[in-house]
């Protein structure tokens, strides 16, 4: 089922003393979530997500604009009656009721016609159980099961009423390292399988790029960018979410557009069409930098990580934002060159090393720029600038 | 300081400290055993006077510290003598009702403080809390004038209706409604379940041993209480047991009669120490949590 | 949004009007009733409004010597009691063997009768014209002359009074200390053994401030609980305590509310009031001195 979001605001009265202007945690949301994808609500905490989430499970609703199911608006509809599932963070499982009875709950306030059997109950659970692979923990109390297991148990439930759509609040957010590569994999496996609409809500980019089938990036209750996650990364449409996505995050420059020219301080670092003279950020993903004997960016070694097929290389440069660069370029390609061997060999890592972090000159690395990996916003409004003739490429 | 520390090697003030660590465990004992025996004797008194023949407790000029022909006659009596089963059954009735009236009361006042927002709750709370610093000898004056006024003295709805409400069993079960996650009650609400089916399925069942904990308080509040019973009751046939344990002494036996009344005593205090006995931990969790007497 | 507060105000419709019709109203009437001069019971009438309800019971012998009586069992009852708590606490808490054996007994007199109780207590200190009771006899072994501790001199009764009321007060205080004796982090103690800190320092420095706020806690509550003495009273001495010499503030209460001497429910008012007064001046002073003392 698509979901359809009309000029969708939510707005909370300032809570503070002093009074003060209300607090929009979904500012005029309009976008369309086609039928039986995977969505990716992303960014950082406070910037609404959560909000948007509730206003779509019905939990919340709106102060203005509205929401579609289908061609259905079910704006002003009770939560039990929009044909949704939701997962919260903590599982918010029933810890009195065993794992069965927990998924059993939400079956047993159906009324009228719709009201079922307990055999029926039990089948329809036994079912929801299967897809997620816990039918052996059914007799199970939430406070016996593991943190993986629970958040099963949580799917489970979501999913025993066969909803229209599944929501999932930072559902790998309580999981630990290894066991959230797992789940998230799986939960890609159920949507899959299932085929219901499923939004997901997270702060971790990596987790959203890695199975959502498209992202939406927001911030302060405004969102930033809508689309699949490669061309979030490859194409961002403001500093935001070229910072947001990607790691070691992007590079930041400060730096301008001089006679058809990117430059970083005062190295000319790439030429550029049809953009007037002006004050630039450029931001450069650590693998758009190629090191080069005669590249035009001139940055002070820092130190180098060798990881096996790669290799990054910190560096230093004055008009970067931030600590420190990073780059990763191919470790034979690294092994080519002077410095980094001499770096390797005294163990030069100086960043992660605070009593040598201010000695500054241990040798020069000069970078050459891949053209598609740097991109450039303005500095006031740090929207991105496209060059001229170039469009932004989309969906 | 362990036992098997004794070995030649082991230097002079070490064997010092076991020692005077042994004495002052020794001490400890004697002391608790005194006062335990101190805190048991009373009851084993009761219990060895109302098995003595009243023939035999009254020619012992010095009491005797135990009885070679115990006989149950005085259980006999005091149930014959005094309407002590009506005793009973009174305060059974008594704290059967109030409890359960006052689990009616607390448990959707405090559902409501801690889960519906609503105009007002912050101040309404606040009176409540205050209400919780005053004194029940303060308020039991009027509530003796009300109930007479409203002829309901020598009734148990007289008895039971000022006895039911307590501000701190709200206040304790607000508090435990609140420590249950937000979530869960939006994983409800997003499943269809109404404020009281949610109140029912989930919270109560979860937040069960602080309201049993407070069943707990008031039942043992119920079954002692004095003083209202007290004042609102001169017809023997609404006493508690209280007021008949008073009766008997002023009254009672012939006055003279102590093992029938010891006899009493014993029955009367039987069921709330076999109920402690039965629910010892969770008596003792309940009192620690929200007892005050003393 | 309006429908929502309804339902709220539905759940809450029971507390309100119990309480309302029998905490709050009252707590207004009292107030009332205390300065209504020769209010009575029978007609509703009264002369006036003044002062004279307070005076009266002021200068009422009787309640004189309840105020006695009550201050006397208040100041002797309540640091003994909860000394010999924190003594009984320490000793359990030091030993394994038997704890919870000890914890059970010394928890009985909680869920007893105070009036049942205390009847035995009355049987074992009377002296009657059979027998000399239980204590006397003891007495007597150590050379003693017997004494009739609950119809004879004033310290005898005083002494059976003061040492019923610790036994019953003495549950309540000994699980609140020992649990919160319990709950010390034993860290402490172990970083204190590293030190070389003797026992009794350890006990002052680390053991009594960490459970202070408990102590204070069983202070605040045992003063307002011995202030509002009487069935511990009536349990030994009967209902008539004014004859006996032995009333305390509360009995005063409500002998004036009910009974043969009863029928004043102004004066009743009056008494109650004074006594809310003193606790509640006692209770300010304690939390002052506990904000001082208090290690937390």
């Amino acid at each position: 089922m698509k979901i359809r979001l009309e000029n969708l605001t939510k707005k909370f009265p300032n809570r503070s003393k002093k009074g003060g202007a209300d607090v929009v945690a979904v500012d005029n949301f309009s976008f369309e979530i086609p039928d039986g994808k995977l969505i990716g609500l992303l960014g950082p905490s406070g910037c609404g997500k959560s909000t948007a989430l509730n206003l779509i499970s019905g939990l919340e609703s709106p102060t203005s604009g509205r929401i579609f199911f289908d061609d259905e608006d079910v704006t002003d509809i009770e939560p039990e009656n929009r044909g949704i599932g939701l997962v919260f963070q903590n599982y918010a499982l029933y810890p009195h009721l065993t794992v069965l009875r927990n998924i059993t709950f939400p079956l047993e306030n159906l009324k009228g016609d719709k009201k079922l059997t307990k055999e029926r109950m039990k089948e329809k659970a036994y079912e929801a159980a299967r897809l997620v692979q816990i039918e052996e923990l059914m007799d199970r109390k939430p406070s016996e099961l593991s943190g993986g297991q629970q958040q099963r148990v949580a799917i489970a439930r979501a999913l025993v009423k066969r909803p229209r759509v599944l929501l999932l609040d930072e559902p790998l957010s309580n999981l630990d390292a290894r066991l959230r590569l797992q789940t998230r994999e799986e939960i890609r496996r159920i949507q899959r399988e299932t085929g219901i609409t499923t939004i997901f809500v997270t702060h971790d980019q990596e987790e959203a790029m890695s199975i959502s089938d498209l992202i939406v990036v927001m911030k302060s209750g405004k969102i930033q960018q809508i689309d699949k996650p490669q061309n979030v990364y490859d194409d961002p449409k403001n500093l935001f979410v070229a910072k947001f996505l990607g790691t070691p995050a992007i590079n930041v420059f400060v730096g301008s557009v001089k006679h058809g020219r990117i430059f970083i301080g005062d190295d000319p670092v790439m030429p550029i069409k049809g953009i007037e003279n002006r004050a630039i950020y450029a931001g450069i993903r650590p693998e758009g930098f190629i090191p080069s004997e005669n590249g035009s960016l001139k940055c002070l070694l820092k130190g180098v990580e060798v990881m096996g097929r790669d290799t990054i290389i910190l560096s230093k440069h004055y008009a970067q934002e931030g600590d420190v660069i990073h780059s990763i370029v191919d470790s034979e390609d690294a092994m080519q060159l002077d410095a980094v061997n001499t770096a390797i060999d005294h163990k030069l890592n100086l960043v992660l090393d605070p009593v040598h972090r201010d000695v500054d000159n241990h040798g020069e690395i000069r970078f050459s720029i891949r053209p598609r990996k740097i991109f450039i916003f303005d500095s006031e409004t740090e929207e991105r600038i496209y060059p001229n003739g170039d469009q932004p490429v989309t969906g | 300081m362990n036992e098997n520390n004794n070995s030649a090697t082991s230097i002079k003030p070490v064997k010092k400290r076991k020692k005077s660590f042994r004495v002052t465990t020794v001490l400890v004992y004697i002391m608790l055993s005194l006062w335990a025996l101190m805190v048991l004797f009373p009851f084993y008194w009761m219990l060895l006077t109302s098995v003595k023949d009243y023939g035999d407790y009254s020619s012992e000029y010095i009491p005797q510290f135990f009885t070679l022909a115990p006989t149950l006659d005085n259980y006999a009596e005091a149930f014959s003598a005094v309407p002590l089963g009506r005793y009973f059954l009174n305060t059974l009735i008594f704290t059967l009702i109030t409890t359960a009236l006052m689990l009616v009361v607390t448990v959707p006042a405090a559902f409501a403080f801690s889960r519906l927002e609503f105009r007002g709750k912050n101040l309404l709370f606040t009176l409540f809390l205050a209400l919780m610093m005053i004194p029940n000898e303060l308020v039991i004056i009027t509530n003796f004038q009300t109930i007479t006024d409203m002829g309901m003295r020598n009734t148990f709805s007289g008895l039971i209706l000022p006895s039911v409400t307590s501000v701190f069993f709200i206040y304790l079960l607000k508090e435990n409604f609140e420590q249950i996650p937000d979530e869960l009650y939006k994983a409800a609400k997003v499943d269809g379940t109404s404020d009281f089916k949610y109140l029912v399925k989930v919270m109560i069942p979860i937040c069960k041993p602080t309201i049993i904990t407070i069943i707990i308080l008031k039942v043992i509040e119920c079954w002692n209480s004095y003083i209202w019973p007290r004042l609102i009751t001169d017809d023997q046939a609404y006493f508690l047991v209280s007021n008949g344990i008073q009766e008997i002494r002023e009254n009672g036996f012939g006055r003279e009669n102590i093992p029938a009344m010891m006899a009493a005593v014993v029955v009367i205090s039987l069921p709330l120490i076999v109920l402690f006995i039965i629910f010892r931990k969770k008596i003792m969790e309940g009192v620690s949590r929200g007892g005050t007497k003393g | 949004m309006k429908k929502k507060g309804f339902k709220a105000w539905l759940y809450l419709l029971p507390a309100v009007i119990f309480l309302g019709a029998f905490m709050f109203y009252p707590l207004i009437d009292v107030f009332v009733y205390s300065f209504e001069e020769g209010y009575n019971s029978a007609s509703q009438t009264s002369f006036g409004v003044g002062g004279y309800n307070f005076s009266y019971v002021l200068h009422d012998p009787y309640f004189m010597q309840a105020l006695q009586n009550t201050f006397l069992l208040v100041i002797i009852t309540v640091p003994l009691s909860t000394g010999f708590a924190l003594l009984i606490s320490l000793g359990l808490n030091s030993i394994k063997p038997l704890r919870n054996l000890f914890q059970t007994i010394y928890f009985l007199p909680y869920v007893t009768n105070t009036l049942a109780v205390g009847l035995v207590f009355m049987i074992l200190f009377k002296k009657t014209a059979y027998t000399d009771g239980l204590v006397n006899a003891f007495i007597s072994i150590f050379g003693g002359g017997s004494v009739d501790f609950i119809d004879g001199p004033y310290w005898a009764k005083m002494f059976v009074l003061c040492l019923y009321t610790v036994w019953i007060v003495l549950p309540f205080k000994v699980l609140i200390l020992t649990s919160a004796l319990a709950s010390v982090n034993e860290m402490y103690y172990k970083a204190a053994r590293i030190d070389g800190t003797s026992k009794f320092r350890m006990f002052t420095k680390i053991t009594l401030p960490m459970i202070s706020p408990m102590i204070f806690y069983l202070v605040i509550t045992g003063f307002i609980g011995a202030f509002k003495a009487y069935s511990d009273s009536v349990a030994l001495f009967g209902t008539d305590l004014n004859a006996a010499g032995m009333n305390t503030i509360v009995g005063y209460i409500y002998d004036m509310l009910y009974g043969d001497s009863g029928g004043y429910p102004s004066y009743a008012s009056a008494a109650a009031i004074i006594l809310f007064v003193i606790v509640l001046t006692i209770t300010v002073i304690n939390l002052m001195i506990s904000r001082k003392k208090v290690h937390y």
